[in-house]
């Protein structure tokens, strides 16, 4: 049997139970950031898209939506990058290798790779957004020859909270990857930009009619960008976005990730910004 | 068997029997008010109620359900309940039945939830007709679901000194076949039935100011009614909406944990949309922030996102969350004032 096939029978028993995930690398990113090396039970396979989440479980602190930060492409194993803002995150920023979670997943939609073949590729993040965009940019790098230029630009809020710097050299080396990033407020060894991500976009040259927009970042972000990639001239359906919401089942039942008649966790987490507009105005992220 | 009747005398008797087949729940007066109970004796069974505090859902959707047992250390899983019992619902509702067939929409939908269905596998509806309104609460005609539209085992219609019942599935049949108290019914009970429905045709009328097609239209366009505001500045957040109605299904995941902080369960609770934080996110985004639109989120998952969705309307008629509300909110009033404002009253 495939590892999908095994991961839906688990499923079909109960999609409540989770399975077994053994933490084979843990460490702090930054201050508030913890990064996880997880590996399945039986070595299966999760199997994921760029851009899915997981559940994941502690008992006794019961579950929280993470998304994934690593692509499908790298085997046997998958990342998660976990801020401490909760009772549940804050204990499992205790974790650390060789400790276990319980792991249901991978859920709902993710980036539409497929058809962003051959198509240009701006890939724009805020803050903690980069976690589920490194699975696209890994997932890029891995099939570089499949898209045309990628360029990534990044924003937060200071230099110390920037996720992923030592990658960052790695995407611009090896996979010709343009990259630009900026902070809100500098330090003294910062010598990068310094303003809202959203200055960074009137710069970037691009062909709109081949290009897909990917914006992840928090939820104040994205109205901005939008406005801006919509001001490159863009179509609604090349600007994707992943919205976080409070997912607590996965299956499109508890109603919690819910906007206006859309279970995010089933139809999301990314959807495309002509569904965005639908909305009638449950969905803050929505440009105005 | 398409119909079969029973005369009321002998209805302790089949009562009785159905005990013996399974675990049997139905209505029961509880002070001013009526909730469905186990069925100790017949005769405490109430035929003539206003809808029961709780919709029968407690049985099918339990309040607090466990999902599985769990080993902190080392990690284990298990089955929480290895079996689930048969069990009848009897003389539910028609509003209550249509409550049921939402749940099914929703929980079959895939992924399905197998722990409702495994409850709903093991579950015999029979329930009994209304001939005439519980109360001034209930809409159930504008909703169509004041007549059976199927979705029962069995259904029991009162006419004089007999109940005819429709027999409606196998596992129906089951329970009036080989009875001699039950019998087939006739060319004079099926004349009765008719007359029946035909005098129930004057008395239950369209509650709402205009038919359901408007009413989804004017949801459609009325987003930004002033109606929501309105009902948002009444409303106290109580949940008690939420938490009577047949076709909320909202839940929240949680764990306890055994005395030796190792062993445990993990289970699913209801929760309501109503809450100020049922759809804060952990950066602490609220996108459904104010009870109104909180309160507008729940009328529009009766009368517009499941009509959508699965072509159904998820409000049955029942008229429970007006009976309870608090703060007086009425479902009838608020649905055409809506109307109006949306230029259809």
């Amino acid at each position: 049997m495939l590892d999908r096939e095994i991961l839906l029978e688990k499923m079909k028993v109960s999609p409540y139970k989770p399975l077994k995930g053994k933490i084979v690398r843990a460490e702090m990113v930054t201050e508030k950031e913890k990064f996880f090396r997880i590996e399945l039970e039986e070595k299966i396979a999760l199997g994921h898209e760029p851009g899915q989440f997981v559940m994941v479980s502690i008992f006794g602190f019961a579950e929280a939506p993470i998304s994934i930060a690593s692509s499908p492409t790298d085997k046997g194993y998958f990342d998660l990058v976990v801020r401490n803002v909760g009772v549940f995150t804050n204990k499992l920023h205790t974790l650390e290798k060789g400790d276990e979670v319980g792991i249901r997943g991978p859920f709902g939609k993710g980036f539409p790779v497929d058809n962003m073949f051959g198509f240009d590729i701006v890939i724009v993040g805020g803050g903690l957004g980069i976690v589920p965009l490194r699975s696209l940019i890994h997932y890029i790098m891995h099939n570089r020859n499949d898209f045309g230029n990628v360029q990534i630009l990044l924003g937060c809020k200071t230099p110390k909270e920037m996720l992923f710097r030592d990658e960052q050299k790695e995407w611009m080396k090896r996979a010709e990857i343009k990259f630009n990033c900026t902070v809100d407020r500098a330090d003294p060894d910062w010598k990068g930009n310094v303003g809202l991500i959203t200055t960074l976009i009137p710069g970037v040259d691009l062909n709109p009619s081949r290009t897909y927009g990917i914006v992840v970042g928090p939820p104040v972000m994205y109205k901005f960008v939008i406005v801006k990639l919509l001001e490159k001239e863009i179509p609604d359906h090349q600007i994707i976005v992943s919205l976080e919401r409070r997912m607590k089942c996965g299956l499109g039942k508890c109603g919690h990730c819910q906007i206006e008649g859309v279970y995010v966790c089933q139809s999301g987490p990314v959807f495309n910004y002509a569904q965005l507009k639908r909305f009638k105005g449950e969905c803050h992220e929505k440009a105005i | 068997m398409k119909y079969a009747t029973i005369k009321k005398a002998d209805l302790g008797t089949w009562i009785g029997h159905l005990q013996k087949k399974a675990k049997l729940y139905a209505p029961r007066k509880k002070e001013n008010l009526y909730v469905f109970r186990p069925v100790k004796d017949a005769r405490d069974i109430a035929l003539k109620y206003i809808p029961t505090i709780l919709p029968p859902k407690k049985y099918y959707f339990p309040q607090h359900e466990k999902l599985f047992k769990f080993v902190i250390d080392r990690f284990k899983t298990a089955k929480a309940i290895a079996e689930f019992e048969e069990f009848i619902l009897f003389a539910v509702h028609t509003c209550d039945i249509a409550g049921i067939q939402c749940m099914d929409v929703v929980f079959r939908e895939s992924p399905e939830d197998p722990n409702y269905l495994n409850r709903k596998d093991k579950m015999t509806i029979v329930g009994i007709e209304c001939l005439e309104y519980c109360d001034r609460y209930a809409n159930c005609t504008a909703m169509g679901n004041h007549v059976p539209r199927g979705g029962y085992d069995l259904m029991m219609i009162e006419l004089k000194d007999a109940f005819i019942i429709h027999v409606n599935s196998e596992k129906g049949e089951r329970l009036v076949k080989g009875l001699p108290y039950i019998r087939e019914a006739g060319d004079d009970d099926m004349r009765a039935l008719e007359e029946a429905r035909e005098k129930k045709e004057t008395v239950f009328k369209n509650e709402f100011a205009k038919p359901l097609r408007d009413v989804y239209t004017s949801f459609d366009n009325g987003f930004a009614a002033p109606v929501w505001k309105d009902v948002g500045r009444r409303c106290v957040a109580c949940g008690n909406c939420t938490a009577v109605c047949p076709t909320c299904y909202c839940f929240d995941i949680a764990d306890d944990v055994e005395l030796d902080f190792n062993a445990g369960t993990r289970y699913r609770v209801w929760n309501s949309c109503q809450m100020d934080d049922f759809a804060k996110v952990a950066g602490g985004e609220d996108f459904r922030k104010g009870r109104d639109q909180r309160q507008r989120h729940r009328y529009y998952r009766k009368f517009k996102y499941p009509v959508d969705k699965f072509n159904r309307y998820f409000c049955t008629g029942c008229g429970r969350c007006t009976r309870t509300c608090m703060a007086g909110i009425s479902l009838i009033e608020t649905v055409n004032a809506l109307l109006c404002e949306e230029g259809m009253g």
